[in-house]
Parts: structure tokens; C-alpha cells; sequence
């Protein structure tokens, strides 16, 4: 097997905040292998998005080290590993510069990264907006005139234009109506496989990650508690903070509720056999 | 258990924004009624006029410019759909409100104890702080908050999400109100948390008799919640029944292709649906037994 596209080694993240110190992340060693959709998992405050400022650069681990293709990513990234790991976030609208017209949004990383000779930048934009199900008449459109399914299209189309590696999906359809968040989670699994793409979706909604990652990583109080198979994590949940996340989802269907019904049985019997 | 004395009736509620002439119309005929003591949820995409219907009952939008609303709006037997003096008195009394981001509801510049007494002083306005605080520390134990004293000489950033929604929770049943309208709440809170917090609405509820009109765009909160379900899409409701109909036998496209877009913990994969489909505009349909109160009297 050759060697994981990111490597996540032992990494600790301690935050100093009014003099007294927040262990954010402990110990965490993970690895993402280049082509998985990789879901990471956890309640509010569990070390979701710490790690994935550490992985995006925003900030440096306390202790342990991240790999990128088996070498150790330095502090200051140069321009290339930037482009190469890129990331989407919850909300499109601010992550969108308002005063800035569409095509001068997905553009602006073709320009930071001399990505396409200056003339052919232009065409590529309207590519990318079809790539995402848009089309040429968004080009000179402003964010506010987009719902926010469209504005996280044009988020996901930024993201593309680097032409990255792996894109941290921190959340990308929480703030989504249900048939908007279907199609986007549609597009971007299509997307996945066209581009080769790894993704890093980052969740609390078990139920999306069932329906789009592979492998899943679940984080308690900033450690990692289980990484399993999607089926498998499913079938057999191990960890307590997995089968909490699992039970508190809303159901819809009677093969969910039974499901979900075993699971708070199972817990317990587990609770009753501890003292 | 729900009674048969109609506590809110909306009948052909029809809302405008803008002069006339040029108006848009939002909601086109909204009809609805919840009955003493039962849970109703009004389910909706943003943009479905869910949340303008919530503050059409509340009698907040009418105060505003440029908004004209037709049809009838009866809470307690009154009139309300063109707000007044009614509805401005039972606010905070015998109709209150649950909002989804609990830590922007409350104010930050005062502790806990300053806000529940305002909210007491709205139905008892002469009530001694002590009386007051005894009242409300009864109140956070029974949304089961630890320690209520702690919390009352609290400020808002003081505590969690989830602690602020039970306090706005405490705070919205305290006068004894006879609809309490709950605007997605907990939908600013993570997974476990906003079930922990709906258990315990739904709890509380049942044991004071309280109707609680319950707004939410996710469907798999309702079937835990409700008794009785509306869909509403672009400002008409398209469905209605009971929740147990809802689920099992959805009939409008539009209810069809929301239970299905939804993720689910026991199959992978996703569906293939489309945002807009021209079925979703079909005309309204009511499950067999779900009938508005009009209807009943003329049958």
C-alpha cells in the first residue's frame, strides 16, 4: 500500500486561554488515504474543527506532527501545498466575499496560483460554474442574489479551481434545506469520483455521513475514539460517544427507528452490566 | 389529552409585503387549528412562510409597514389577524414563544433573575422578587438546569447552548400559556443536545396541557414531537394529517420527496430528487379524520 496522503501522528493541541490551558485535541493519530471520503465525527466542542485548522495551516499542533504524502507539513506552507488542500465551510455566505461578483470569486485563486494562461481564465471559470450545476449567467451575478444551495455550489467551484488534492468539508450542508442538501451531497460525491478528490467531511449528522463517507472517525472531549468501515461502524458501534451520536438522530422511516431502538437497548444492558 | 376547544384557527390567511399594486403575496390561503393541549408541527423549507405565519399569530408582523394580511386568525376565540390590543396583552402571557438561537433571545446585559422576573411581572405584574425568585428557581428544576440559583445570577454567556434553551424553555411555560409557539427550536444546538432538549418540551408540555404549535424544516424532529403534522411549500399547505399518516402514507409529492431527501442511519447512498418539481404545486391534502373546524361544523 503506498503511503496515506495525509498522516496525522500523535498530534496534541492545547489552547492558553485566559491563563488557563484548553487541551483541545490529545494524542490524535489518524490516517486519510488518497481517493476515501473520510467523515470526522463528534459533538460540539470534541476537536472537530481544531483539527481541521491544524490540517488547513491556521494553526500549529502543540505536540506530534502532520504528514502530507509521508513529509512532515512545515508551519508556513508554500503556495503549492495551499492549493493542493482546500476547504469548504458551513456557512457560503460568509465564506463569499459579498461585494465581489461570482466570477471574480471562483477566478481569484486561478490568479493567486497562475493556474491557465490569463486569457483561458476566464473560460475556465464558466467550466467550473457548469462543473457544479451553474451556468454563465451567475458570472456577473452577486452573492445576495443566490439561495444558499447555489452560493455553496459557487464555494465548491472555488474550492475546485485549485485543482486540489483533498477538501476539508467542514459542515457544507448543515445550512441547507433538506432537497438542497440532497443535491449538493449528490454533486459533490460526483465530483469525487470525476476529480479523484479525497475528502475530509467533517459532521455531527451521522445520518449524512451514512450516506457519503467511507470510513469514519469519531472524536469525544478532543480524542479519537473509534475510526471504522462506514457499514461496520454502523453494525456494530463500539464506542459509547458513537452509539450517543447514532441515537440522538431524528428518524424518519421504521427500519430507522428499529435500528435506532437496538442500539438504545443495547446501551442499556451495557449501562446496567457496569456498576 | 387533547381536547375538542380550538385554542388558534387560521383560516384563508393570505399575506403581502409591499404597497399595493406592487404587494407579493407569501402566504396564499393558510388554514390550520390546534386544539387544547395538542402538538401540532408546521413544517417547511426556509422560504415556505413558516416563519411568517409564526409571527402573523404573534401579532409582530401586523405592527410593521407596507404588510397587509386577509383571512381570520382566531387564538382564544378572538379575532387577531389584524394584531391589537388582544393579542399585544396575551404575548408573553397566554401566548408565548420559543426561539431557535436561544443565546440571542435572551439579554445579554442582564443575569437570568432580572429576565424571569420581567417574564413573571407579565402576568403578575405586582410579584416581590423573592416571590419571584422562588418561582423561577421552581422553574429552571423542573427543565432540570442543576443548581437554578447559580444559573438565575447568571448572564446568557455565562451558560451553554443547551442551558440557555431550558432557561428560554422555563421562561416560555411559566405564565401557564395556552399556545406556546416553538420556532425551530434547538436547531442552533448540536444533535444530542436538541433531542435532550425536545424530550424534555415534549414532556413538560404534556404534563401542563399546554398546545404547542411546533415550526421546524426537519421532519425526523416532528415524528418524535407531534401529533399532528402540516407541509407547508411556498405559502400553501399542501398536507395534513396525523403524524402517523404523515409518515407512512405521505400524499403530496412534495411531503413524498421530503421524506425521502432526508438522510437516513439505515441505508447508504442517496437519492436522485430534484429541488423543484411541478407536482410539488399540487392542491392540498388531508388524511382521512383531518378535518379543519369549519368543515366540521358545515358537515
Amino acid at each position: 500500500m503506498s503511503a496515506p496522503l495525509l498522516s496525522i501522528e500523535a498530534v496534541g493541541k492545547t489552547f492558553d486561554v485566559a491563563g488557563r490551558h484548553a487541551r483541545a485535541l490529545d494524542s490524535v493519530t489518524l490516517e486519510i488515504v488518497a481517493g476515501e471520503c473520510h467523515a470526522i465525527v463528534g459533538e460540539s466542542g470534541s476537536g472537530k474543527t481544531t483539527l481541521a485548522n491544524l490540517i488547513i495551516g491556521l494553526h500549529a499542533p502543540t505536540e506530534g506532527v502532520l504528514k502530507w504524502k509521508g513529509e512532515a507539513l512545515p508551519a508556513q506552507r508554500p503556495l503549492a501545498l495551499k492549493r493542493a488542500i482546500q476547504i469548504v465551510q458551513q456557512n457560503p455566505r460568509s465564506a463569499l466575499n459579498p461585494r465581489r461578483q461570482i466570477a471574480a470569486s471562483i477566478r481569484l485563486p486561478l490568479d493567486v496560483h497562475t493556474l491557465y494562461a490569463r486569457r483561458a481564465r476566464e473560460g475556465r471559470v464558466i467550466l467550473l460554474l457548469e462543473e457544479v450545476g451553474l451556468d454563465a449567467s451567475f458570472l456577473s451575478r452577486s452573492p445576495r442574489d443566490l439561495s444558499g444551495g447555489q452560493l455553496q455550489r459557487v464555494a465548491i467551484a472555488r474550492a475546485l479551481a485549485c485543482e486540489p488534492e483533498l477538501i476539508l468539508l467542514d459542515e457544507p450542508t448543515s445550512s441547507l434545506d433538506v432537497l438542497v442538501q440532497a443535491r449538493v451531497l449528490k454533486l459533490l460525491d460526483k465530483l469525487r469520483r470525476e476529480h479523484g478528490l479525497t475528502y475530509l467531511f467533517i459532521s455531527h449528522d451521522l445520518a449524512v455521513v451514512r450516506a457519503v463517507a467511507d470510513r469514519v472517525s469519531v472524536f469525544d472531549r478532543g480524542r479519537l475514539v473509534e475510526t471504522a468501515g462506514v457499514e461496520a461502524l454502523f453494525a456494530a458501534p463500539r464506542h459509547e460517544a458513537t452509539r450517543r451520536l447514532i441515537e440522538a438522530i431524528p428518524v424518519v422511516t421504521e427500519a430507522e427507528a428499529e435500528l435506532r431502538d437496538r442500539f438504545r437497548a443495547e446501551t442499556l444492558s451495557k449501562e446496567g452490566q457496569s456498576p | 389529552m387533547p381536547s375538542d376547544e380550538v385554542i388558534l384557527h387560521l383560516r384563508d390567511v393570505r399575506l403581502a409585503f409591499g404597497k399595493s399594486g406592487g404587494a407579493t403575496e407569501v402566504l396564499h390561503g393558510v388554514g390550520l387549528h390546534v386544539r387544547k393541549g395538542e402538538k401540532v408541527a408546521l413544517v417547511g423549507e426556509s422560504g415556505s412562510g413558516k416563519s411568517v405565519t409564526a409571527r402573523l399569530i404573534l401579532g409582530l408582523l401586523q405592527e410593521e409597514r407596507g404588510v397587509s394580511v386577509s383571512g381570520s386568525i382566531r387564538f382564544v376565540g378572538e379575532e387577531i389577524a389584524a394584531g391589537g390590543d388582544f393579542v399585544r396583552d396575551a404575548r408573553g402571557r397566554r401566548l408565548t414563544m420559543i426561539f431557535q438561537d436561544p443565546s440571542s433571545a435572551l439579554n445579554p446585559t442582564f443575569t437570568i433573575m432580572d429576565q424571569f422576573h420581567e417574564v413573571l411581572r407579565r402576568a403578575n405584574p405586582g410579584i416581590s422578587r423573592r416571590a419571584a425568585h422562588a418561582k423561577a428557581s421552581q422553574w429552571l428544576t423542573d427543565v432540570l438546569l442543576r443548581d437554578p440559583d447559580r444559573v438565575l445570577s447568571s448572564y446568557v454567556f455565562q451558560l451553554s447552548g443547551g442551558m440557555s434553551q431550558r432557561v428560554m424553555i422555563a421562561m416560555a411555560l411559566a405564565n401557564d400559556p395556552a399556545l406556546l409557539i416553538a420556532d425551530e427550536p434547538g436547531t442552533a444546538l448540536d444533535v444530542s443536545v436538541q433531542a435532550q432538549t425536545l424530550k424534555l418540551m415534549e414532556e413538560l408540555a404534556t404534563r401542563l396541557g399546554t398546545a404547542v404549535l411546533f415550526i421546524s424544516h426537519n421532519l425526523g424532529v416532528v415524528r418524535e414531537f407531534a401529533d399532528r403534522v402540516y407541509v407547508i411549500y411556498r405559502g400553501r399547505i399542501v398536507e395534513h394529517g396525523g403524524v402517523e399518516q404523515i409518515f407512512a402514507n405521505p400524499l403530496h409529492p412534495y411531503t413524498r420527496a421530503l421524506l425521502r431527501a432526508v438522510p437516513k442511519i439505515s441505508e447508504a447512498g442517496l437519492p436522485d430528487l430534484p429541488e423543484f418539481s411541478e407536482d410539488f404545486l399540487n392542491p392540498r391534502m388531508d388524511h382521512p379524520g383531518c378535518v379543519e373546524p369549519a368543515d366540521e361544523v358545515a358537515s
